[in-house]
């Protein structure tokens, strides 16, 4: 395999939940070492397709191959040596929660590799470590806070040094100094590791500052996929809204406001909310 | 009302109905992460399938043994009542043994295991569901079903047998305190006769009861587990199932298993 062809591709990606399209005629490439960052607002289908990227739903159609590799069609044996180099962080943690952390970390390391305990130990700590959690190692999921979770959660996904690294919005819910400190520690792993990664988040300053490529999702397609640059240069209406964060529902609320004030009787003029 | 219920038992067994592709499924992926996957380089989890077993009977051992004391005076005093009518009271031990080893130790064990170890299974794999896990052990290229399913399976196969073996022993225990203490039989000769009785083909019926009953439980549990959906609610919803679903299938192969072994003799 050279490595101009892509790590990920994925083609004509469709998906509906009861008559619902999620995914709607998606297609993606990511290359080796690249980071690519997926923008969205929430229910705009970004999870539903890192679900589909790493083979957890099958779509109603289209493909997904990694490696060379169709995760829907080919063989259990060449996936699951896939898998063996992929990790995952989901987006509420997924810890087991009758496991410590260590045992969390330590279990994909027990099943994959014929490593002495000890050795394994070592691993654990590293590994638990590289997110700041050497201390809670012998805590249960149920015991420490959800920033906490997301980065044992992290910890996990790196128990094997993947190559491949899928990140359902790592930072969401973490305190602006933790926030950092993942940005952080995930540019390290990119450098040093060379990992490709594929996050999906909807913070705008992590996504900026870790992504070679942004994508950003709305009702299941890309509006734009490029550069930092080129989506900040985007003249897509709703790029623009994302990216500056106005809300949409704006206009709804006032018209709400309005009615609300009328019925009360009160002729007052609602302010005028500029909306694009 | 009649209505009402005539659609209960429809609902019931409509249920069952759908559930059978399923469970159909989960046992040939059973039978192949047992039997097959052991030549591709997977392997059989010995040490969570022993935690289990430590658990199904820590569980259940309690209850059963209670159950069984019961169900062995009961059957006691219900077949000295029978007998002594017709002068026939010396068949006593012999009848108690009988129906507690063939027919309510393994049936009445592996109700109160579907009901205390079945629904923790359900409990447990529902909310691995709801909470991502199976996902994650998914992800990482861990079969949930060689991971998870097949160390139930095994346990419920090894510790119910084993909880029946003690019921059987417990129930003939309350039959002779009957027998001892309200009849005023003796004591060694209602032990004697047990034993005379006794034949390999009965505890070889009961065996076979209970290894199809662990079958059912870890399968139907297992399965209601793995298919929830959403959130703890619907686990509730799949505890339930899994123990209504057990029961009912647990009788009818009662009913299946006892024909047979009538037939044949
Ligand atoms: N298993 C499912 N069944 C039904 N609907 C689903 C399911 N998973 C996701 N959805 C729906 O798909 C939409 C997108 O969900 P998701 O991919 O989680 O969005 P995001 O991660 O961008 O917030 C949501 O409206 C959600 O209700
Ligand atoms: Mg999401």
């Amino acid at each position: 395999m050279t490595q101009t062809t892509p790590l990920i591709e994925a083609r004509g990606l469709i998906k509906s939940y009861r008559g619902r399209r999620i995914i709607d005629q998606l297609d993606l490439t990511v290359n080796h070492g690249e980071t690519l960052v997926i923008l969205g607002a929430s229910g705009s289908g970004k999870s539903t397709l890192l679900r589909c990227l790493t083979g957890l739903e099958r779509p109603d159609a289209g493909s997904v191959h990694i490696q060379g590799v169709d995760i829907f069609a080919d063989d259990q044996e060449a996936i699951a040596s896939l898998r063996c180099r992929m990790g995952m962080a989901f987006q509420g943690g997924a810890l087991f929660e009758s496991m410590t952390l260590a045992e969390n970390i330590n279990l994909p390391l027990s099943e994959f590799t014929r490593l002495p305990v000890s050795t394994r130990q070592i691993i654990t700590r590293i590994k638990l470590g590289m997110v700041g959690l050497e201390d809670a190692m012998d805590l249960f999921p149920s015991q420490i806070s959800g920033g906490m979770r997301k980065r044992a959660a992290l910890a996990r996904a790196l128990a094997l040094d993947p190559e491949m690294l899928f990140f359902d919005e790592p930072s969401a819910g973490l305190d602006p100094v933790a926030s950092a400190g993942l940005d952080l520690l995930i540019l390290q792993l990119k450098e040093v590791f060379q990992v490709t990664l594929v996050m999906v988040t909807h913070e705008l300053a992590s996504a900026f500052s870790i992504a070679d490529r942004l994508a950003l999702m709305h009702e299941g397609r890309f509006l734009v996929v490029g550069s930092t640059a080129d989506v900040k240069k985007s003249k897509d209406p709703i790029v623009r809204r994302f990216l500056e964060r106005i809300p949409a529902k704006a206009l709804e609320g006032s018209n709400f406001y309005q009615r609300f004030t009328e019925s009360a009787g009160d002729s007052r003029a609602v302010p005028e909310v500029n909306n694009e | 009302m009649v209505s009402q219920f005539i659609r209960g038992v429809g609902h019931n067994s409509l249920g069952l109905l759908a559930e059978a592709g399923g469970v159909w499924q989960l046992a040939v992926a059973s039978v192949d992460c047992l039997f097959v996957g052991p030549f591709h380089g997977d392997r059989i989890r010995i040490r969570p399938t022993i935690l289990l077993i430590v658990k199904a009977g820590y569980n259940s051992l309690s209850l059963s043994s209670l159950i069984a004391l019961l169900a062995g005076m009961i059957m006691a005093l219900q077949s000295a009542q029978q007998l002594g009518e017709v002068g026939a009271i010396s068949l006593m031990p012999n009848l108690v043994a009988s129906s507690i080893i063939r027919e309510l130790a393994p049936l009445l064990t592996a109700i109160i295991v579907a009901g205390r170890f079945g629904s923790a299974i359900a409990a447990e794999l529902g909310t691995m569901k709801v909470s991502q896990e199976i996902d994650a052990l998914t992800v990482m290229g861990i079969h949930p079903i060689s991971f998870l399913v097949v160390p139930r399976l095994l346990a419920l196969a090894i510790s119910l047998p084993c909880l029946v073996i003690f019921s059987d022993l417990v129930g003939i225990f309350g039959g002779l305190m009957i027998a001892v203490g309200v009849l005023k039989l003796g004591a060694t000769g209602y032990m004697i006769s047990t034993f005379d009785a006794l034949q390999l083909q009965d505890v070889a019926t009961g065996l076979v009861k209970s290894l199809i009953f662990a079958v059912i439980i870890g399968l139907i549990s297992c399965r209601q587990g793995l298919k929830t959906q959403g959130g703890a609610e619907q686990v509730g919803r799949a505890t339930t199932a899994s123990v209504v679903h057990s029961i009912i299938l647990i009788i009818a192969a009662d009913l299946f298993v006892t024909a047979i072994f009538y037939l044949k003799g």
